[in-house]
Parts: C-alpha cells; sequence; structure tokens
C-alpha cells in the first residue's frame, strides 16, 4: 500500500524541523548501521506524513452531544433529559445500597485475586445471570440447553451474539425496529450482518404499529434474525400486549424467525423481574431457541462496571456446548476474557437470598419513581390544558417517553427552557424530579402551543 | 404465576408449539471449537494430585510460594475508591485521567508529544482490548495494508488481527539454533515487505521468546522500517516488568519516537500492576498534529461504541489513582522492581543448576531472554516427558512461564529438565 502523503506546505514547519533533525541525528549514528547503502525508496514514509492523515473527524454521538451541551449550559433551571442513566430526586447518580453492601464485601474478602477469568467469565454468573432471565424453572435450563457468555453489558452481548451469527448461521440479516437504539445499526453492521427494519411505532397513535410489525416479519425470508426488545422498548416505552406477544411469537415460529432478545430493563420497566422476562419466556417455553443480551447497567446500577451476559437457548444441550466453544472464539480476539469487578458484584448479590430481596426493593423504588414521574408530567400537562392527547406518557414504559415533539419544538425547549432532550423527542424520564415536572410542563405547554 | 396462566392454552396456539418443537436446532452444523492451547495446560495440572507438580505454563505472575499476587499499592487504591460517588458510564474513549498517565509511561513524562496533544488515546479492553480497536482502525482506514506479525508472537496476535480481516504476513524473529534474535533475516523481511507495510512489535519481553532486540539493533530495525515508510505498532504488555524498570523497558519506543516515527501502541497493565482480571490499557496512536489526533480519537470511540460502548471503570480508577499519586505510583514502580527481580533471579537460579548438574547443551538462554517468559528450546516430546514423568506443565511450544518457578521448585525443575535433555 502506499501511503498518500499531504504536500510538503500543509505540514507545519515544526513537524518539518522534527524530521531533519532525526535525520540528522540519524545520520550520525550511521557507523553503527550495517553497510550495506540503503536506497531510500521515493515514495517511503521518512519524509512523508502519517498513514491516517486521510482520517476525518467523526461525527459527535448524537446522546452524548446532549449532556455536552446541557453542560455548557450556565442556566440554573437547566434539565438533562438526554441521559439514559437513573437519577434521584435530587438528580444525582445512584449507586444502589445493597451494590455497595457488595463492594464490601468484595474489598474485605482478603483470599480474593485478580487473575484472569475464564473465557466466557464468571461460572456462577453466568448460571445466575440465566436464572434471573429464563427463571429458576425454566426446562431450558434444565435440560443444559442454555449457554451463557459474561460479555461487557448489553452492548457487549449484542455484539458477541451477533458476531457468532455472522459467521455461523445461514441467515445474515438482521430485522431491528424502527425506531431503536441508536447503537444497534452499528453493532450488527460491524458484526457482518446487513441490517433491515420492521414497523414498530406509529406517530399518530404514539403506540404500536402491530399491523406494520406483523406484515414486515411476515414477509422476512425465513430464519431471518429478529432483534426484540424485551421489555421497556428505547427509545419509545412502546411495549407490546401479552396478546400481541403470542401473536409476535406464533408468526416467528411458523417462519423460523430467529428471536435475538435485547434485555437491558429487567426489573426496571414494571418494577418487577419476572413480569419484565415474560416475554423471553414466552419464547423458551415453546422450545424453540433464542438469543438474549442481557445488562445490568440500569437494573443494578453497574453502568460503567459494564456487566452483562449473552445466553443462546439451544435445542439440545451438546449444541449449547459447541455453540458455547465457538463464542469463546469470538470472545477471545475481541477483549480475552471479561472485566472481574462489575460480575463479582452482581454475584454477591444474585446468591444471597437476603441481598437478592433488598435488591428488588431499591429496584421497584426506582422503577416507581419513574412512574410517578410520568404521572406527575401527565397530570401537569392535563392542568395546563395543553392540546393534544398525552396519555401516551403513561402509557409508555419504562426510562424513556417518546414525547411527540418534532425537532423544531425540541430546539425551542432548548433554547427557551433549557431542555435538553434528543431531537427525536425522547425524555428520559429518570432525570426529572417532582421540582422540575412544572418546568418540562411549561416548556412542553410552550412548544406545543407556540411552535407546531 | 402470568406466565402459567398465560400457557394454559387458552393464549397458547398448539399448532404453533408443534412448529418449533419439530425443527431441529439451527446450530447443528457448527463444530466444536478447538480448545485453546494454553489454557489446557493449566486445567492439566490442576486435574494432577502430585505434590511435586510444578505449573510454568501459567502466563500470570506468582510469588515465591508460587501465589498470585495483589499489590499492596492496588489494594490501597481499591480501599480508597470503594463506596465511590457513582459508576457511571465512563466516556467512550475512557477515563481520560487514566489514559494521560498511561501515555506519559509510554512516551515520557515529559513528553512534547503529550504536551503538543498529537496522540490520539483511547482506554482499552487491557493489551488485547488495544490491539483489537488498532486492527480494526487499520482495516477501516488502510484497508488495503496488511500486518506482519513476528514468528513466534503470542498466538492471539494472529486472532486478533484476523477477525480485523487484516491480512497478516510473518516475519521472521527466532533463532532456534542460538535461541536469540534472527536479526539478519528480520531486516531482509523488513526490507522486502512493500512500502507501507504494518510491522507489530513487542517493544520488551518479547512473549513467548524472552528474545528482545539490543539497542543498537532497535536502532537499525527503526532505521529500515523507517525506509521502508512502514507503520510501527507496538505492543507494551510488561513494561516494568521486564527489566524493573519502566523507563528502560520502553526504550525501543522512544528510539521510534526520536526517529520520528507514528507510531501505535498497545499498552497492558495486567501484569505490571497485576490488574490481570480488570482489563485495563490503552492504545494511543500519535499524529502528525492535534487536529489530526482529534480526528482519530473520535475514529477509535466509533469502533468501541459497536463493540462495548465505553469501557469499564473500576481497573481505571485503580490506575489512575495509583499514577496520580506520588507516593502510591512511588510504592507501585518498588513493587513492580520487585516482581522482575524474582524472575531475573529465577532465571539466574534456574540456569545456575542445570550447569551445576553438568548438562551437556548451553542454557546461556534462560539468562540473556527478558520478562516472563523462556524459550527453553525443550522439543514437544521432551515437554511430554516432563509432563508424564515429572508433573511438569508448560505448553508444548517448550515456553517455560519464570513466574512459575520458584525457590522451591527451580531444583525439581532443573533436574527434569536435565533428565530429558542429557
Amino acid at each position: 500500500m502506499r501511503p498518500e502523503f499531504a504536500s510538503p506546505s500543509s505540514s507545519s514547519s515544526s513537524s518539518a524541523d522534527r524530521r531533519l533533525n532525526a535525520l540528522v541525528r540519524h545520520l550520525a549514528t550511521a557507523s553503527m548501521v550495517s553497510q550495506t547503502a540503503v536506497a531510500f525508496s521515493p515514495t517511503s514514509g521518512f519524509h512523508g506524513d502519517s498513514v491516517f492523515s486521510h482520517v476525518v473527524r467523526a461525527p459527535e454521538d448524537p446522546i452524548l452531544g446532549v449532556t455536552v451541551a446541557y453542560n455548557k449550559d450556565p442556566s440554573p433551571v437547566k434539565l438533562n433529559l438526554g441521559v439514559g442513566a437513573y437519577r434521584t430526586e435530587e438528580g444525582k447518580p445512584l449507586v444502589l445500597n445493597v451494590v455497595r453492601k457488595a463492594e464490601q464485601m468484595l474489598l474485605n474478602d482478603k483470599s480474593r485475586v485478580k487473575e484472569y477469568l475464564p473465557i466466557v467469565g464468571i461460572a456462577e454468573f453466568n448460571k445466575l445471570s440465566a436464572k434471573l432471565i429464563f427463571g429458576a424453572d425454566s426446562p431450558a435450563i434444565r435440560e443444559n440447553r442454555v449457554t451463557t457468555v459474561q460479555c461487557l453489558s448489553g452492548t457487549g452481548s449484542l455484539r458477541v451474539g451477533a458476531e457468532f451469527l455472522a459467521r455461523h448461521y445461514h441467515q445474515k440479516t438482521i430485522y431491528i425496529p424502527q425506531p431503536t437504539w441508536g447503537n444497534h445499526p452499528k453493532v450488527f453492521t460491524l458484526a457482518g450482518l446487513s441490517v433491515k427494519t420492521y414497523r414498530y411505532y406509529d406517530p399518530t397513535t404514539r403506540g404500536m404499529n402491530f399491523q406494520g410489525l406483523l406484515e414486515d416479519l411476515g414477509s422476512a425470508p425465513s430464519g431471518s434474525i429478529v432483534l426484540l426488545h424485551a421489555c421497556a422498548h428505547n427509545p419509545t416505552g412502546v411495549d407490546p400486549t401479552l396478546q400481541q406477544w403470542e401473536q409476535i411469537r406464533q408468526l416467528m415460529r411458523s417462519k423460523a424467525l430467529l428471536p435475538f432478545f435485547d434485555s437491558a430493563y429487567q426489573g426496571f420497566a414494571s418494577g418487577n423481574l419476572d413480569e419484565d422476562a415474560q416475554s423471553i419466556r414466552m419464547f423458551v417455553a415453546d422450545g424453540g431457541e433464542c438469543f438474549v443480551a442481557q445488562s445490568y447497567a440500569k437494573n443494578m446500577g453497574l453502568y460503567g462496571e459494564r456487566v452483562g451476559a449473552l445466553s443462546v437457548v439451544c435445542r439440545a444441550a451438546n449444541v449449547a456446548s459447541k455453540v458455547e466453544s465457538q463464542l469463546k472464539l469470538v470472545i477471545r480476539p475481541m477483549f480475552s476474557n471479561p472485566p472481574i469487578h462489575g460480575a463479582s458484584i452482581v454475584v454477591t448479590i444474585l446468591k444471597d437470598s437476603n441481598m437478592f430481596n433488598e435488591w428488588t426493593i431499591e429496584l421497584k423504588a426506582m422503577a416507581d419513581r419513574i412512574i410517578s414521574m410520568r404521572k406527575q408530567l401527565f397530570d401537569a400537562l392535563r392542568a395546563r390544558g395543553t392540546p393534544g392527547d398525552w396519555s401516551h406518557i403513561i402509557k409508555q414504559i419504562g426510562m424513556f417517553t417518546f414525547t411527540g415533539l418534532n425537532s423544531k419544538q425540541v430546539e425551542f425547549m432548548t433554547r427557551e427552557y433549557h431542555i435538553y432532550m434528543t431531537s427525536d423527542g425522547r425524555i428520559s424520564m429518570a432525570g426529572l424530579s417532582s421540582k422540575t415536572v412544572p418546568h418540562l410542563a411549561d416548556a412542553i405547554h410552550a412548544a406545543v402551543t407556540r411552535m407546531s | 404465576m402470568a406466565i402459567r396462566r398465560a400457557m394454559s392454552g387458552r393464549i397458547m396456539d398448539r399448532t404453533a408449539v408443534v412448529g418449533a418443537r419439530y425443527m431441529s436446532s439451527w446450530w447443528r452444523s457448527v463444530q466444536p471449537a478447538p480448545k485453546d492451547p494454553i489454557l489446557g495446560v493449566t486445567e492439566a495440572f490442576l486435574a494432577d494430585q502430585s505434590p511435586d507438580k510444578v505449573n510454568v505454563g501459567v502466563g500470570a505472575y506468582r510469588d515465591d510460594n508460587g501465589k498470585p499476587v495483589v499489590l499492596e499499592c492496588v489494594r490501597e487504591a481499591e480501599r480508597r475508591i470503594a463506596g465511590n460517588l457513582n459508576m457511571e458510564y465512563l466516556p467512550m474513549g475512557g477515563s481520560v485521567k487514566m489514559v494521560e498517565e498511561t501515555l506519559k509511561l509510554a512516551y515520557g513524562e515529559n513528553s512534547e508529544l503529550i504536551k503538543e496533544k498529537r496522540i490520539a488515546a483511547v482506554q482499552a479492553l487491557s493489551g488485547t482490548g488495544a490491539c483489537r480497536l488498532f486492527a480494526d482502525f487499520q482495516k477501516r482506514f488502510c484497508p488495503d495494508s496488511q500486518i506482519y506479525i513476528p514468528v513466534p508472537t503470542w498466538a492471539n496476535h494472529h486472532n486478533i488481527w484476523r477477525d480485523a480481516q487484516v491480512p497478516q504476513k510473518t516475519y521472521h524473529y527466532y533463532h532456534p539454533e542460538s535461541k536469540g534474535l534472527d536479526f539478519a533475516a528480520m531486516i531482509d523481511d523488513i526490507k522486502n515487505a512493500p512500502n507501507g507495510s504494518f510491522f507489530l512489535l513487542h517493544a520488551c519481553a518479547h512473549n513467548p521468546t524472552g528474545v528482545d532486540p539490543s539497542e543498537e539493533q532497535w536502532r537499525e530495525i527503526s532505521h529500515h522500517i523507517k525506509a521502508k515508510g512502514h507503520f510501527a505498532f507496538f505492543d507494551m504488555a510488561y513494561q516494568g516488568f521486564a527489566s524493573g524498570d519502566p523507563e528502560k523497558d520502553a526504550k525501543a519506543i522512544r528510539i521510534f519516537l526520536e526517529d520520528g516515527h507514528h507510531i501505535g501502541i498497545a499498552q497492558s497493565y495486567a501484569k505490571n500492576m497485576g490488574l490481570y482480571s480488570q482489563r485495563v490499557g490503552c492504545l494511543s496512536v500519535l499524529c502528525e498534529d492535534e487536529k489530526q489526533a482529534v480526528a482519530v480519537k473520535s475514529q477509535l470511540q466509533q469502533l468501541a461504541r459497536p463493540m462495548y460502548s465505553n469501557p469499564p471503570v473500576h481497573g481505571a480508577l485503580i490506575v489512575s489513582t495509583i499514577l496520580s499519586d506520588p507516593d502510591l505510583k512511588k510504592q507501585w514502580l518498588k513493587e513492580v522492581k520487585v516482581m522482575a527481580d524474582r524472575i531475573i533471579g529465577m532465571r539466574t537460579a534456574l540456569r545456575g543448576n542445570l550447569e551445576k548438574l553438568g548438562s551437556p547443551l548451553s542454557w546461556q538462554h534462560i539468562t540473556n531472554q527478558i520478562g516472563m517468559f523462556c524459550y527453553s528450546g525443550l522439543t514437544p516430546e521432551q515437554v511430554d516427558r516432563l509432563t508424564n514423568e515429572f508433573h511438569i506443565y508448560m505448553t508444548r511450544n517448550g515456553r517455560i512461564s519464570m513466574a512459575g518457578v520458584t525457590t522451591g521448585n527451580v531444583e525439581y525443575l532443573a533436574n527434569a529438565i536435565h533428565e530429558v535433555t542429557k
């Protein structure tokens, strides 16, 4: 490959000087170099620039960009509703008490070492995670038909699963809902899958476009992979009902579509761990196969520790074992073995029934606070007589609300009211508090009545 | 409960269940993957009941009692960060503080390049993650390039660039006859590679051979790589761990920087801070100027985002706590030297024992080589005898992890090696 070189005039004189100096220094030690003359190729890099000079700056991440802008704003009433992380009533990040406790226990255990984990991570973590999502009495677990590997939170689990599929599955297309988390298409594309979409959200009702979903999945080629948000769809907060899930399941099984669940909010959506896993368990109960990406970022507040798990439910135990061996081949050249800290915290909590209970209580408290914010915002808009139907605020579930506001209205709210949110109208309910709901309601009211 | 109700037939359509039941697995044709050669050694060791068993396969440091070590500076750092304010997401590029301190280690405490902000750097998942991120970056932005990898090398290097879909070639490195560097052949390969090829170099303590170029040899390597416009990518997994002095272990990198190369570096804290399972490392790419560094960093982040979004915080906090506290940093440097010195001591002892036994072979290479590993020159058959007759476990390429050698087992080990080689 011939490196590209910028013209000399584009180099700063100081870097040219540096190169000259390096040359001078090198010539001074030429006696140490072998006697055969070295012919400098005219295209050599010696006088040239970096081989990466052509690299252009990537666009800012749309979600992170929101926080960047928020941080710059000096207004005392500014509100960050872009962040997809839980905040307390005081607007502070939260480390769960049970997590602090677990961390302290780990710290006090002097026998703990920092040796490499196995490629698939902590065995106990994997077992407990599978139990958590599939249910302790899951037939798939009992029959050893599940392989679970520790990965880097939801993102990492999705990526490892997708890489496996790109290598071993006969269908290289994955269908993702429209809309979906912004990172989904990138994860799958880089893993080597091709990405198509299926209709999901209906902007007119701010609910599900169920007919569209059935049509699109119905016309997908047999065997296609389908990404499903297990609960608390991100960004819309719109979930299928149990009835709708059943229809989806039947349709998918009849067309041999492979389900790939993204479970980032188990327990965080309804406040109940089992309830939030129903969609997945329905699919497992019919004996079929599926992939599940699990994250502990939100429901245990372990965001930065990057804790997650990928489970593959297979039809037979020996198949699960072969699949696991191949997953290891995906993981080894990616990060070798997963980070120990967050997963150890999870194990400490899940295996102790008292700590587990404590966790479910703290989890429910987070979910309840979010649900309460929904109610408060809905009531506040009603009280202001804000035009439009705002019931979707209380119908949608999970961290996010798809307000239905357009980008002009969003821009207005940022400019006039210092409200920060993504331009698609998504707000993180986690960023609201009883104190700030009125301000947001005022902003929405103004946006809707003054801008369309 | 709700599930059972739902399953009771009123909502479930049995024909759909039947459809699922009679479908065979999609993964029928998935072959069982070959076992990892290195892990297999540890498994076999653990299963062995012999009281004399010795594990010199392990690529992780052990103290003189054969026990894994958590550094005191690490324990102290963990004490300080426990009950930390939050566990929020790090930025995609990781902990800025950790990266800053890490660059100083590689590029120099007062490096102009750091001051001029010419280095694009992100926190990575230890050395593996740093190499993989770079390989993906190389594929994306130099799609026609190939990587030259030394023979031998850490086996996972091949996997990493293969999964990044970068074509790989090899270059001569290890000279089996002398158990040293095949310098002439290495230089030839550098000269014969197409201009602008990418070369993977082990900055110090080559894995698995322990054979490093001398300073003079590094200068010549730098010269020829530059003449061909090649890109030098350094994997530095053992800084401080090789000689005991991080500055000394960074010499090769500093030579290349002086010579004006725009290098890339993968750094790991797995060994030198004993943070193996925390997965802490750093990928850096030296650019022409600050603007380019910003662009390159943003692109590295674009590759990290669809892989793991942002890197784990705990290990990074340990590193930045230690390196930004002068006392803790001093303590760390002391502890690194202790580890390196113990290894060097075991090299001397092993060689000494073999010579005392009157071995007909030369064992000079044991003390010439550096770092965690010794490429003993033992054949696979000799290795098998060591395992079967003496319960000594190592990889079949004859690589001995000196970290597994202790004052308690060095004589036994020497005896056994003598037995199978005399």
